[in-house]
């Protein structure tokens, strides 16, 4: 089993930060031990990597680094790219959300299994689907370049493209569980005041699930913001045009490590910063 | 809304509704036919499961009818969307949208129907004036009493001028007391309205308080049509003698005597031939320990107390045995004839306090 | 003293090797079948090595094809060895052992990666040159574009791959473009060799400037075209024995398969060049 000192240590790193919200309901009051003691190592195993990089952050050099013109192009290519992606995931996922949420058609199932796909598909292969479509040679992408002079490989419109393919099933799967949640009848009462289907979704249905929306589309922001693999493998890494931080990140890690360090530290402020600026609507919709 | 009326109005056309409605639902089967005149109120009653809501969703359009038809004011609305059809809809919950004040509520409609911001919020506003709501008008719907939240809801569905007014259990949702008096506003409202009003309710006294006429449905069928007092007096299924409060039976009536399908026979005021329903009230009934001795034999029955329940000051019995019935009597009267589940009864009727009527 | 004892045993294990891997790759060319294999370790048996257990190899992702065909032979000269290969570019890999990654053998695509191994303390040894690699310019099957020299990449038009200057790949690609003073813009600079490979593969890209045994492992799916400029450029790759291993024997007898005449002809197959 594991040793008594071993589950006290941890309690005792962890009673600084959760103490205050748990009042007087100590630790092992009423809380079995069989679910204390993983649950902290659970926790301690999701902080301590966090923590880590804060303690190994070079802290001299980082005005340094993070001055750095480079730097700032990959930040500011990711939150622009990340902020797309979202867009384009809510013009596209809220409708196909409603679409599985409240219209009965047959391969419905199939459907919602093939948008959740690409949540447990490994994003380097995202990357390789979204160039056999998208791909100057793709499926769809001969035609993009042949009809309109379009390719998005390697263009920060790829970027966008591959970031949209990992965060829209975030933001469908969210709004389309907010939907089934929603009674439907409103939509009816709509109906019944004259308002077409349409007016009734979106007067009555949108209001009714933007907590929701909210929350699926700052899953889908975040994970755009953490996306590599489909980028780099769909979009390349180019400096200012396709380099986000993450690959800023990778790429700096094989020859400086404290400037990737650095690089991960930018992108965990922005993380915390935006999650906890959406914090409230995002309680209220969880 | 008119537009259809003026454009698919048959030379024929008869005002009100006139609705054959048909709706298979797996092996559920609504079948029911209603003609409402305008002005008149009616009501679907009937158990829960009965297809009384499955009717009024067919009615505003959101189920499609399996066959049968549906006209209203002499136009055909059978294909017609529900956001087409000159129809007004309370929901048994209100369903008022809860991110808009009462009175956007309200204006919804009216804006759906093109009125322009402005006018659709003039027009709501009246209407909630009308329901002496004014005050309320910029709450919303979560700030509001039950009873607020009813007439807002009937706000709502008369503020588009439906020609087809629709309540679904209307005063389902309140508590005991703002239903005694919502339902005397809802009833001026109902008798203002000059179009056709049909609501749909479970609760008898509702449906009568409510309603000119009653429409009883069982197992998606129409077992019985009429005037509240013609109901109430004239069950024609255990359901309805149940919700009025009577015993009832059915049998062959010969003269006086009518043998029943299920065993004795009782005697009657009433002289008729032929297959009737016999009817009397539990306070009719009166029950001895011992067989009472001198009294004639006749509407004289063996029973033991199967439950006993409080029944406002009184105390009904539910008896089985000879002939099954329910009896009112006095806590008195129960404490002395030392009343228990299980006792052993004697139960009589006069016959003039029975009702025999042909089925 | 015992690392003493092994290297005076070395010449013999080399010669055991070299003969069995001569063996296996007759049993390869002529056939797979039972009675050969059987052979096979009956070679090896008679060998004098006592080489047995699990080697763990970190490779340059240029390497995969040959040492996997080196690997199998290894296998099977040894009985009872198992090689593990993780194949990746050259600079993770490092980043990889000297973050404490369990490996035995890192063979890297450039003496750069290598010493950020060896000033960390990770190799055990001198890191011995294997092989070299030469750029190539990897363009689209029948070279659609016409492209002829390294000056040809740099046309307006032409989507162009490099690997990124992280990598020993992009540095010499790099180093070569310098050395011609040549300006070239890429559309992306891949995270490695096989990366900016796969996109001409793709035909996503018109060319890469990759190593000549990418172009030579792709087949007929890309074309090479050979460009003068990349003699300022050629690629050693340093091979060692790693300090954390727990199998010195086997690592040294898979160094010195690689290092063998026939491990050697397998790499130049492959396209390496002699180093």
């Amino acid at each position: 089993m594991i040793p008594s000192d071993k589950a006290d240590a941890a309690t005792d790193t962890l009673q600084g930060g959760p103490r205050r919200r748990r009042g007087r309901t100590g630790v092992g009051r009423g809380v079995p031990l069989p679910l204390l003691i993983p649950a902290l190592l659970g926790l301690a195993f999701l902080v301590v990597p966090l923590i880590a990089l804060l303690v190994r952050t070079p802290w001299h050099s980082l005005p340094e680094q993070l001055t750095s013109p480079d730097v700032w192009q990959a930040l500011q290519l990711s939150l622009i790219c990340a902020t797309a992606a979202t867009a384009v995931s809510l013009v596209l996922g809220v409708p196909l959300a409603w679409l599985l949420a409240r219209v009965e058609f047959p391969g419905r199932g199939l459907v919602r299994a093939l948008v959740t796909l690409p949540l447990v598909l490994p994003p380097v292969v995202g990357g390789v689907a979204l160039l056999m479509a998208l791909g100057r040679n793709g499926i769809v992408g001969q035609w993009l370049d042949s009809w309109f002079g379009i390719t998005l490989p390697f263009t920060t419109a790829g970027v966008v493209v591959a970031e949209a393919f990992v965060a829209m099933p975030f933001l469908v799967i969210s709004v389309e569980g907010t939907l089934r949640a929603a009674d439907p009848r409103y939509e009816e009462a709509a109906t019944t005041l004259g308002a077409s289907r349409f007016t009734a979704f979106r007067r009555v249905t949108l209001p009714l699930i933007a907590p929701g929306i909210a929350a699926g589309a700052v899953l889908a922001w975040a994970r755009a913001l953490g996306e590599f693999g489909a980028t780099i493998t769909f979009a390349g890494n180019f400096p200012g045009r396709t380099q986000t931080m993450p690959l800023a990140v990778y790429l700096a890690l094989q020859s400086d490590p404290e400037a990737a360090i650095a690089l991960s530290l930018v992108l965990l402020a922005v993380s915390i910063a935006v999650l906890a600026g959406l914090r409230d609507r995002w309680m209220t919709a969880g | 809304m008119t537009k259809i009326d003026e454009t698919t109005r048959a030379d024929t056309a008869v005002e009100g509704l006139d609705a054959h409605l048909v709706v298979d639902r797996g092996t559920f089967r609504l079948d029911v036919t209603l003609a409402v005149a305008p002005g008149e109120v009616v009501a679907l009653l009937g158990p829960n499961g009965a297809g009384k809501t499955s009717a009024l969703r067919a009615l505003a359009g959101l189920v499609p009818l399996s066959d049968g038809h549906l006209r209203l004011d002499g136009a055909e609305l059978d294909r017609t969307p529900p956001e087409s059809r000159p129809v007004g809809v309370v929901f048994q919950d209100y369903l008022l949208f809860p991110h808009l004040t009462a009175l956007d509520n309200v204006a919804f409609g009216p804006r759906c129907h093109g009125a322009t911001k402005a006018e659709a919020r003039a027009q709501a506003a009246a209407w909630l004036d009308r329901m002496g709501l004014a005050e309320h008008s910029g709450a919303k719907p979560r700030k509001l009493s039950g009873g607020q939240a009813q007439r807002v809801a009937l706000a709502r569905a008369l503020a588009t001028n439906p020609r087809l007014l629709l309540l679904d259990e209307p005063l389902a949702a309140l508590d005991a007391r703002t239903r005694l008096e919502v339902r005397a506003q809802l009833r001026r409202h109902l008798a203002d309205f000059e179009a056709v009003a049909v609501l749909v309710t479970h609760d008898p006294l509702d449906a009568m308080v409510l309603a000119d006429r009653l429409v009883v449905v069982e197992h998606g069928q129409v077992v019985q049509e009429g005037t509240p007092a013609d109901i109430a007096r004239h069950p024609r299924t255990d359901y309805i003698a149940q919700l009025v409060g009577l015993n009832l039976y059915r049998g062959r009536a010969e003269g006086h005597t009518v043998r029943l399908d299920t065993g004795p026979a009782i005697t009657t005021s009433e002289d008729l031939t032929g297959p009737v329903f016999v009817a009397f009230p539990p306070s009719a009934v009166t029950l001895f320990r011992d067989r009472p001795t001198g009294a004639s034999a006749r509407n004289l029955w063996q029973c033991e107390v199967a439950g006993l329940e409080t029944h406002g000051d009184q105390i009904r019995a539910d008896l089985t045995g000879e002939l099954p019935l329910a009896a009112d009597l006095t806590t008195v009267a129960a404490a002395e004839l030392d009343l228990h589940p299980g006792a052993r009864v004697w139960a009589t009727v006069k016959a003039t306090q029975t009702h025999a009527y042909a089925v | 003293m015992t690392r003493t004892a092994r290297r005076n045993r070395r010449p013999l294990q080399v010669a055991g090797a070299g003969a069995a891997a001569l063996l296996a790759l007759s049993a390869c060319s002529s056939s797979d079948d039972s009675s050969s294999a059987k052979s096979d370790s009956s070679a090896s048996a008679s060998g004098s090595d006592k080489v047995s257990g699990d080697v763990t190899v970190f490779a340059a992702a240029s390497l995969k094809e040959s040492f996997e065909a080196l690997g199998k032979q290894f296998e099977k000269e040894h009985p009872g060895t198992k090689v593990t290969f993780s194949f990746g570019g050259s600079d993770s890999l490092a980043a990889s052992i000297t973050g404490g990654a369990p490996a035995d053998v890192f063979a890297s695509a450039s003496p750069k990666t290598m010493k950020i191994v060896t000033d960390a303390g990770d190799a055990t040894g001198t890191p011995a040159t294997f092989v070299r690699n030469e750029l190539e310019i990897a363009t689209l099957p029948g070279n659609p574009d016409k492209i002829a020299s390294l000056k040809d990449l740099t046309k307006s038009g032409l989507k162009v791959v490099l690997c990124d200057k992280e990598v020993p790949c992009g540095g010499a690609a790099q180093k070569a473009l310098d050395a011609s003073k040549l300006k070239l813009a890429p559309v992306s600079y891949e995270q490695d060799v096989k990366a900016a490979l796969t996109k001409v593969e793709l035909k996503e890209a018109d060319a890469a400037v990759v190593y000549k045994t990418d172009v030579h492992a792709a087949g007929d799916k890309v074309e090479g075209v050979e460009f003068p400029e990349s003699a300022d450029a050629i690629n050693d790759y340093p091979i060692t024995v790693l300090k954390d291993t727990k199998n010195a024997e086997a690592a040294k007898a898979f160094i010195a398969l690689v290092r063998s005449a026939e491990g050697q002809k397998v790499l130049s197959e492959a396209g390496f060049l002699k180093p």
